[in-house]
């Protein structure tokens, strides 16, 4: 028993498990119990916790692209700008403003705005690998650029739509679940199969830890980041699909505004290195969903939304010390020092 | 009196790494004044652990170390530079994206007398040092322009250059070539005179009684003993260091040099026709033949290296043409070169071979990995198999394979990359200064195997600044001299002699 703890307890995603299971606790007991309260209507289920599980999923999404981007030793800053640009070409064809011709067609919407993602990440991937340019400076041009270019599809408007087809992606129900979730499980489970049946995890641990001595070894390190950054675009094109269709309509302005640091810090959470090297998808997805927990938790308590930021700062500043060797280093040998002192050394 | 003369002396040392490692054993190290000191051990014996140890790069345990009857407890290089200590370890650490010369007065740049960086000082200074090394080089290029040998000398430079007490070189000669050496052992015999004393380790036994005055013998992260160098025969040294009395060693003494006679080449493997590659070498026509280790010898920066990375594909073929089995072939990557049966076991272990924060295991599939493409995974089953079996063969020294390399000794992970070569199974073997830092008991065995796999029809370029080992295996041998081919010695013709001559000057 005590041996499958331990075992358990290895696996990077156990410890975001548990603090996002602390934080859906905490919840229910300040609520007093109002919090796991599941409701019922039409065959659906509804619920605080089912909210944190469909708020979160743009951000699981974002986060299991960014895994990969960051365990190669890159960043990706663009997809929240990528976000907007998939809402804006989507919503514009769905409603008629741009290919008139489609009649608004739904799939045809969902299937362009996804290849647009992946063309940003695929250029995104093109400056990086090939033209070698700094990986947060290369997607900076897409994160300042990428707004003005949905707004140019958007032509300056808040667009609104009403299709229920659309309003699905966000709002739909499937045996009673949310779903958003089927997307992520979908999106993440094929990407942890991939990883997990390939080699393709072994080979970008190798190339965020040593990208030189990867490509003695045969690995090509630049197809690599092509893949990753284009998979990262299309992901963040998903994720602005949910969004859109979450608030029925494209706002260039605000779509996923800032959403790349909350994908970032997600990650980290979950324990990868931002320097690259060792990572873990289902690690990451708990990140995410301990990040949206908090944003919904300090919601709740009707705590202005201003102290989020200030939550989130003092996140970060725990998960950087427990990243630091420094910090360990400077507890470990001050317990030393108190053992050496009671020793009498 | 002998006291008097003390400058170091290290007491009861232990260290551990986690359970399953203990580095040092309760272990002593004494250094006088005016002293070349040899510490020597097999690989993972502790050696560079004491060093870090001593220099504040890891916390020790328990023991104490005294500096001139002082105890000291660095806590980090600059503090046991700050105490007199200057080092150079085993891996160097110099910043890539620095100037050589930044890389010497990082640290303690002089200052002009407005108190800004004086960088004409610096660079001039550094250009002067270097030249007491026969170094004329650009000090203002950046750091990684440079091969692994002359980065090496860059780190010695350094370390000579401050005002220290205490001197300690971690394996300094480990790629550098007879000429390089000598240039260094000058440089510590004039120290030495001046009163420093000096920690060398090595794993070459000519360096230790060309110029060391004692010997202190780890083995197995325990105290053998300290005795004077001139007073230890060579083979009673061996048999502390490895534990294994006389007889043993002499058999894998005489197992390599069962190489002598050599199974004679068989049909051309591979072959370069008056390559250039922009930059680096000019007008190649190199052969390989099955069965055959062919040698490349020559100083730093004649093209060595250089040859192996065009054939790898890691360098661009810009003038002539390459063939493989008689047909044209061209690299544009080194999976390319893999998927043809080649293997490059590259020079420059920290920066092109390790993948430090992956395990041995991992580290040791990982070519083979690309060789057979991402989809085919290699099973668990099989990479623990292929990891057990070279870490037996190679005697690779760790708890199990699941250990992250970075935390192996240099001489292991040297082995670790071997492995993966060896794991891909193929039919063009590369390898450039391959037994770099691995102790003399496993050198003889790797050439023995070395030499085993020419036999059974792979095809060997070896490249190594050890001018025995060259002898030793290989049958033809190339020479050159800057970026050009000079030369070519076979069977009888080489000697070293022979090939001094040649790069010289003295064109064959
Ligand atoms: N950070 C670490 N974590 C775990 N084990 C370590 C670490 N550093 C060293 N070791 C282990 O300690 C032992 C001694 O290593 P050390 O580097 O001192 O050997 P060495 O005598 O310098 O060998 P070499 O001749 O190969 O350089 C080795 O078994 C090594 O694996
Ligand atoms: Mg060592």
């Amino acid at each position: 028993m005590k041996e499958k703890f331990n075992k358990l307890s290895q696996k990077k995603a156990f410890w975001p498990v548990v603090i996002f299971l602390v934080i859906l606790l905490f919840n229910g007991v300040v609520s007093g119990g109002d919090f796991f309260k599941l409701s019922i209507v039409d065959g659906h289920l509804y619920g605080r916790v089912i909210d944190i599980f469909r708020n979160g999923s743009k951000l699981m999404i974002l986060a299991a692209g960014m895994t990969m981007v960051l365990a190669t030793g890159g960043t990706d800053i663009s997809v929240g700008s990528v976000m907007a640009i998939s809402g804006a070409i989507a919503c514009s064809i769905v409603n008629g403003n741009i290919l008139p011709g489609l009649n608004g067609n739904v799939v045809v919407a969902i299937i362009l705005a996804i290849l647009a993602g992946i063309t940003c990440g695929f250029w995104n991937g093109i400056l990086v690998a090939k033209i070698k340019i700094q990986p947060i400076v290369a997607t900076m041009i897409l994160l300042v650029a990428g707004r003005g270019i949905a707004q140019l599809v958007t032509q300056g408007k808040i667009i609104t739509i009403t299709s229920d087809a659309y309003y699905f992606i966000n709002g739909g129900y499937i045996l009673g679940l949310p779903f958003p979730l089927f997307i992520v499980i979908f999106l993440a489970g094929v990407l942890i199969l991939f990883v997990g049946r390939t080699s393709f995890g072994l080979f970008l641990e190798s190339v965020g830890c040593n990208p030189k001595a990867s490509k003695f070894a045969g690995i090509q390190v630049d197809k690599m980041l092509l893949v990753i950054y284009t998979i990262s675009g299309g992901f963040a094109a998903v994720a602005g699909l949910i969004e859109s269709a979450g608030i029925k309509g494209a706002d260039c302005n605000n779509a996923g505004l800032n959403i790349e640091l909350d994908a970032i810090l997600a990650v980290a959470i979950g324990g990868t290195n931002l320097m690259g090297g060792r990572f873990s998808i289902p690690a990451s997805l708990a990140g995410a969903l301990i990040v949206q927990s908090i944003t919904t938790t300090v919601l709740a308590q009707g705590v202005p939304a201003a102290y989020i930021r200030v939550l989130k700062a003092v996140l970060i500043i725990v998960i950087c010390l427990s990243q630091s060797k420094e910090f360990k280093e400077m507890l470990t040998s001050h317990k030393a020092a108190k053992k050496r002192k009671a020793v009498g050394e | 009196m002998a006291n008097d003369n003390q400058l170091l002396k290290a007491r009861n040392i232990s260290k551990s790494f986690g359970k399953a490692v203990i580095a040092l054993d309760n272990v002593q190290f004494d250094l006088n004044r005016g002293e070349i000191h040899a510490l020597l051990g097999e690989n993972g014996a502790g050696k560079s652990t004491l060093i870090k140890v001593l220099t504040g790069v890891e916390e020790r345990d328990s023991g104490t170390v005294f500096l001139n009857g002082k105890e000291i407890r660095p806590k980090s290089t600059q503090d046991a530079q700050n105490e007199g200590i200057a080092t150079v370890y085993q891996e160097v650490n110099l910043c890539p994206n620095l100037s050589v010369a930044e890389n010497i007065y990082i640290g303690r740049e002089p200052r002009n007398k407005f108190g800004k960086i004086d960088w004409k000082k610096i660079n001039a200074d550094a250009e002067e040092l270097l030249k007491r090394f026969d170094l004329h080089i650009n000090v203002t290029k950046n750091l990684d322009n440079y091969s692994v040998a002359v980065q090496q000398m860059i780190a010695i430079a350094r370390a000579c250059d401050i005002d220290a007490k205490v001197l300690i070189l971690d394996e300094p000669t480990s790629s550098l070539s007879t000429v390089e050496v000598e240039k260094l052992f000058g440089i510590m015999r004039r120290l030495r005179k001046e009163g420093m004393g000096i920690l060398f380790v090595t794993h070459f036994l000519d360096q230790v009684y060309e110029v060391t005055d004692r010997i202190t013998v780890y083995r197995n992260g325990g105290y053998v003993g300290t005795y004077q160098t001139a007073e230890l025969p060579r083979v009673e040294l061996v048999a502390k260091m490895i534990g294994k009395d006389y007889a043993s060693l002499n058999e894998s003494v005489v197992a390599g040099q069962l190489g002598e006679e050599k199974a004679a080449g068989g049909e051309e493997l591979i072959e370069l026709c008056g390559v250039s590659s922009p930059g680096t070498i000019q007008d190649f026509n190199v052969k390989v033949r099955k069965g055959e280790v062919l040698g490349l010898s020559g100083l730093l920066g004649s093209g060595r290296s250089e040859t192996a990375r065009v054939l790898f594909g890691v360098d661009s073929v810009g003038k002539g043409e390459m063939k493989l089995k008689k047909e044209k072939v061209h690299f544009k990557s080194p999976l390319d070169a893999i998927r043809s049966g080649i293997a490059f076991c590259p020079e420059n272990r920290k920066t092109e071979g390790i993948i430090g924060d992956l395990t041995i295991r991992e580290n040791i599939v990982l070519a083979l990995q690309s060789k057979r493409g991402m989809f085919q995974k290699i099973s668990k089953k099989e990479a623990e198999r292929l990891a057990d079996e070279y870490i037996e063969k190679l005697e690779i020294k760790t708890p199990d394979a699941g250990q992250l390399i970075k935390n192996l000794s240099g001489g292991n992970q040297q082995k670790v990359i071997l492995a993966r070569w060896l794991a891909t199974d193929p039919e063009f073997l590369m390898l450039d200064e391959p037994t770099r830092g691995i102790d003399i008991g496993t050198k003889a065995e790797l050439q023995k195997i070395v030499i085993d796999l020419a036999k059974q029809g792979m095809a060997v370029l070896f490249i190594s600044s050890e001018i025995d080992e060259m002898l030793r295996c290989c049958k033809r041998m190339i020479v050159l001299r800057d970026m050009r081919q000079v030369g070519e010695l076979k069977g009888k013709e080489i000697s070293e002699e022979a090939i001094m001559n040649i790069m010289a000057g003295g064109e064959k």
